[in-house]
């Protein structure tokens, strides 16, 4: 499938492909913090703080859509697990920016507000060394990573794919959706976490941190495109389409399957715990309801609108989605819903490749 | 002590004057209310030692015609004027109560007053005198009452004659509750043993307490009472722990009988077609919101056949998901076949659209499914162990539609149909099945009977729009532990599944439970991929 993408994903990435880089990263880094900060408001080149804080928000749902594309587009593994990992990163940091409040909770005590009214009297085990960013950045990649490790030993072994794989993990983030409900396990229960004051030690509620984190999340998701990039150019990534596309094949040439998966998958769910470790302070909340089985399924649909196996699709997708989510629930949040939904028939009928594919086709009849 | 002599003996002397002086009274006139004036006048007085003694040689007698001067007495409209008893109605007009004739009010007439302690014992006696009573509501009421009373030994002639003869269920089990608490704290140690054994074989936590209660300090003196009693609860935590079992397991029924409704509908359109319907729980839900609208139909139409809407709202909860079923396999899954991830996410989208159009149509608000009134109440086989009404029947109906779809898949053309799509389309479409037809066929039956699950949930549940988002999850857990392409494997899935989480929620609780069962599941596949039952053969994906 890739090779007959190759004219396309040339043209996409040739020469011109640094430039894009560059053009990117002078427009993250530069333009748009101008914008917002130099430019006084009421002018029709400034850039709102609304706008920054969303398009900061949808810079890491298009990590997650891109670490969708590495497991679902490249390798076809469907995962209804990436809202659980993109969350699990986002508790991670939010530990640490629960921790860098100290004392200025409601209660003024040591402890976040919601250990204080559970009467705990110190930190749970699992806290220890969250106050050192460092430890909180480690764990941002190490508790999504292992956990898709060992899921993902255990389902790659026993050769579970498809539909099944899809569903178990499903079931997986249902029951840690429910386990981060409960008050007892420790992590703030229904409120999750929030009410962040620092990071670093710096106020946290400013307009240079949003754009400095809006910034960073445009550097992360380039980063990650170009890694990406690199790693479907590379031959492992050859094996994980052909993985896709045949997979016993792939098993009768020589190779085994499960460690080319099991990378893969861990990869990609460290990107989402990244993604889900710069989300937080933008959004300034984590709570139990970003796992919901809904959200991690709105993944796979931004990978397929955009176009899987692109890369770039992916990333466009979650653009699209999630600007009009926001724009619908603001203007008509009676039929979000339907948008939604009929986004999902029509993208799976109509645009089994995405609005790449569309293009695609359309430049193809061109010529 | 000094006081106590010089306190009762005067009062001696006051009875017999009072019995002389009424005495000769009684010749020429006989009492309004049934009692012997010498009674009448303690219980007005203001001696409550007196008085309780009173009551309790009138509960002795048994003597059901008091009743009327007690219950006057209760609502304090008596006075005593010296040795005249009074009964002053509202408007402040007095009639004596010996004879029934209305008199001026006496200068020095005083209100009877009545504190807890003999509120309490005259609400009592009033209640024992009940027993006898020819009204079963009465009777009823009585017993309630004597139940939570202190109730005074003399009682005990009256609490077991009425039980002899009494025939309403209830009002037999309160009364050897009575019986039981009276004998207990018997002055004689033979009743006390007799009682204490007999409670041996009790089912009900209420008797343990009995029991605990006679042991604690100031209960209980004799060693070999003691021992008995001891034994008896004993006896009492082994079978209430017994009972606590059988609960546990018909829980663990009940759950997995809603959950084989859930899972039978997709192990028709994903054991045998393959096709994952992320809107299945829709379906559920929509066939929950049938049973509302047929059910509201009887109310405004037809509310004396309201008991009867069950039977309307089976069918058409049926004909209106399959028929959405079928419309959506036509419309969108059709395109589909073959890619099974795809599949899911479109059907996936078909749930978001129906979820929002139920919630445009009927609110976002949970709405009420009232159950028929013989599902109302259940079977009390012991205090700790009531068997619902509306859960046995969800157990019945899930194994009547388990019986039906077997039926169907087995007996009938379509069935066969069916099968024969599964095993091998091509092949079927060659010797002239309608293999398109078949599969929107099957669809319809699938999505059908989520409508009957839904029609269940919605006697055990809320309604909303939300409702199945939450089975969802458990219903593919089913068909995936139970393997594709049979029946068998989902019923034993829906009951292994069931009955587990429920003893595990015994022990750890309800969120801990569904993720130990998460956990076991994924366990379990690392085993056997395929399920509880691999459909054998030599397909290869």
């Amino acid at each position: 499938m890739t090779s007959a993408y190759k004219p396309f994903l040339l043209r996409m990435m040739g020469s011109s492909q640094w430039l894009g880089y560059a053009v990117a990263i002078v427009f993250l880094c530069v333009l748009i913090p101008l914008l917002n900060l130099a430019v006084p408001t009421g002018n029709i080149l400034h850039v709102s703080d609304y706008t920054v804080s969303l398009s900061g928000k949808i810079l890491c749902y298009a990590m997650v859509a891109l670490a969708m594309d590495l497991i679902w587009g490249y390798t076809g593994i469907l995962s209804l697990g990436h809202g659980l990992f993109f969350a699990l990163g986002g508790y991670a940091f939010g530990m640490y920016l629960m921790r860098q409040i100290g004392t200025d909770g409601v209660y003024h005590s040591n402890l976040p507000d919601f250990m204080v009214f559970l009467d705990w009297k110190a930190y749970p085990w699992y806290w220890v060394g969250t106050e050192h960013f460092i430890v909180a950045m480690l764990l941002v990649v190490l508790v999504p990573g292992v956990l898709a490790f060992v899921f993902g030993w255990f389902a790659f072994r026993s050769r579970i794919k498809g539909v099944y794989f899809s569903i178990i993990t499903q079931a997986m983030t249902y029951a840690f959706m429910l386990l981060f409900f409960r008050n007892e396990t420790g992590f703030g229960g229904n409120n999750g976490f929030t009410d962040f004051k620092r990071l670093l030690g710096v106020p946290i509620a400013t307009s240079e941190m949003r754009v400095l984190l809006f910034a960073l999340s445009g550097l992360t998701l380039l980063a990650m495109l170009w890694m990406s990039r690199r790693i479907v150019e590379s031959k492992f990534g050859r094996v994980l389409t052909a993985i896709r596309d045949a997979e016993s094949r792939v098993m009768f040439s020589g190779y085994n399957p499960l460690h080319y998966k099991l990378a893969i998958w861990t990869l990609s769910a460290m990107m989402c715990g990244v993604a889900g470790a710069l989300y937080v302070p933008q959004v300034g909340i984590i709570n139990p309801s970003e796992m919901s089985t809904a959200n991690s399924i709105e993944i796979a649909i931004w990978a397929a609108v955009g176009g899987r196996g692109t890369l770039v699709g992916p990333i466009l997708g979650a653009g699209f989605v999630v600007g009009a989510k926001s724009w619908f629930t603001g203007s008509f949040p009676e039929y979000w819903l339907y948008f939604l939904g009929l986004l999902f028939i029509v993208s799976t009928i109509y645009l089994p490749n995405g609005v790449m594919g569309l293009a695609k086709k359309l430049m193809e009849k061109r010529s | 002590m000094q006081r106590i002599l010089t306190g009762t003996k005067p009062m001696r002397v006051e009875k017999i004057l009072i019995a002389w002086m009424l005495g000769w009274q009684l010749l020429f006139a006989s009492s309004a209310y049934a009692l012997v004036p010498t009674d009448m006048v303690i219980l007005a007085s203001d001696d409550n030692d007196q008085r309780i003694a009173t009551l309790s040689t009138i509960v002795k007698t048994g003597d059901a015609e008091a009743i009327p001067f007690l219950e006057k007495l209760l609502d304090g409209s008596v006075s005593l004027a010296g040795t005249q008893v009074l009964i002053v109605d509202e408007d402040g007009a007095a009639t004596d109560a010996l004879t029934g004739k209305l008199i001026d009010l006496p200068f020095d007439a005083e209100d009877v007053v009545n504190n807890n302690r003999m509120r309490g014992q005259l609400e009592a006696t009033i209640a024992a005198l009940n027993l006898r009573s020819t009204d079963v509501a009465i009777r009823l009421q009585a017993a309630q009452t004597l139940r939570e009373s202190d109730v005074y030994e003399s009682a005990l002639p009256l609490v077991r004659q009425a039980e002899a003869i009494e025939k309403d269920k209830e009002i037999i089990a309160l009364l050897v509750k009575i019986r039981s608490g009276i004998e207990l704290s018997s002055s004689d140690k033979a009743l006390r043993m007799k009682a204490a054994k007999e409670l041996a074989s009790s089912t009900s936590t209420e008797m343990k307490q009995l029991l605990a209660s006679r042991m604690e300090e100031g209960g209980e003196t004799d060693l070999e009472v003691c021992k008995a009693i001891s034994a008896s609860m004993l006896a009492i935590d082994n079978r209430l722990s017994y009972y606590e079992y059988a609960g546990t397991i018909f829980t663990g029924l009940s759950l997995a009988s809603v959950l084989l409704l859930a899972a039978l509908g997709l192990a028709i359109t994903y054991g045998l077609m393959g096709v994952i319907n992320m809107a299945h729980g829709e379906m559920m839900m929509l066939g929950a919101y049938a049973t509302y609208i047929v059910q509201n139909l009887f109310r405004d139409y037809l509310p004396g056949w309201f008991d009867a809407y069950i039977l309307v709202a089976i069918p058409v909860a049926f004909m209106v998901t399959a028929l959405i079923g079928m419309v959506m396999e036509r419309t969108v899954i059709r395109h589909l076949y073959g890619r099974p991830l795809e599949t899911l996410l479109a059907t996936w989208g078909i749930s978001l659209v129906l979820m929002q159009s139920v919630r445009s149509l009927f609110g976002a608000q949970n709405v009420q499914v009232e159950n028929p009134s013989w599902m109302s109440g259940g079977i009390e086989i012991a205090s700790n162990l009531v068997l619902p009404y509306n859960r046995i029947a969800i157990i019945l109906f899930s194994l009547s539609v388990l019986l039906l779809v077997w039926a169907v898949l087995n007996k009938t053309r379509l069935g066969l149909f069916v099968r024969a799509v599964t095993q091998n389309r091509s092949m079927a479409g060659c010797v002239g099945v309608n293999t398109a037809r078949v599969d929107a066929w099957a669809f319809g039956l699938g999505s059908g009977i989520a409508g009957l699950a839904g029609v269940a949930l919605a006697q055990i549940g809320n309604v909303g729009p939300d409702l199945g988002k939450t089975y969802i999850v458990d219903s593919f857990m089913v068909v995936v532990v139970g393997g594709v392409g049979q029946l068998a494997g989902a019923v034993y899935a829906a009951l292994g599944l069931g009955i587990a989480s429920k003893f595990l929620e015994g022990f750890s609780g309800a969120v801990l439970a569904k993720i130990i069962v998460l956990v076991i599941i994924i366990i379990f596949i690392q085993k056997r991929p395929q399920g509880i039952f691999a459909l054998k053969g030599r397909s290869v994906d």
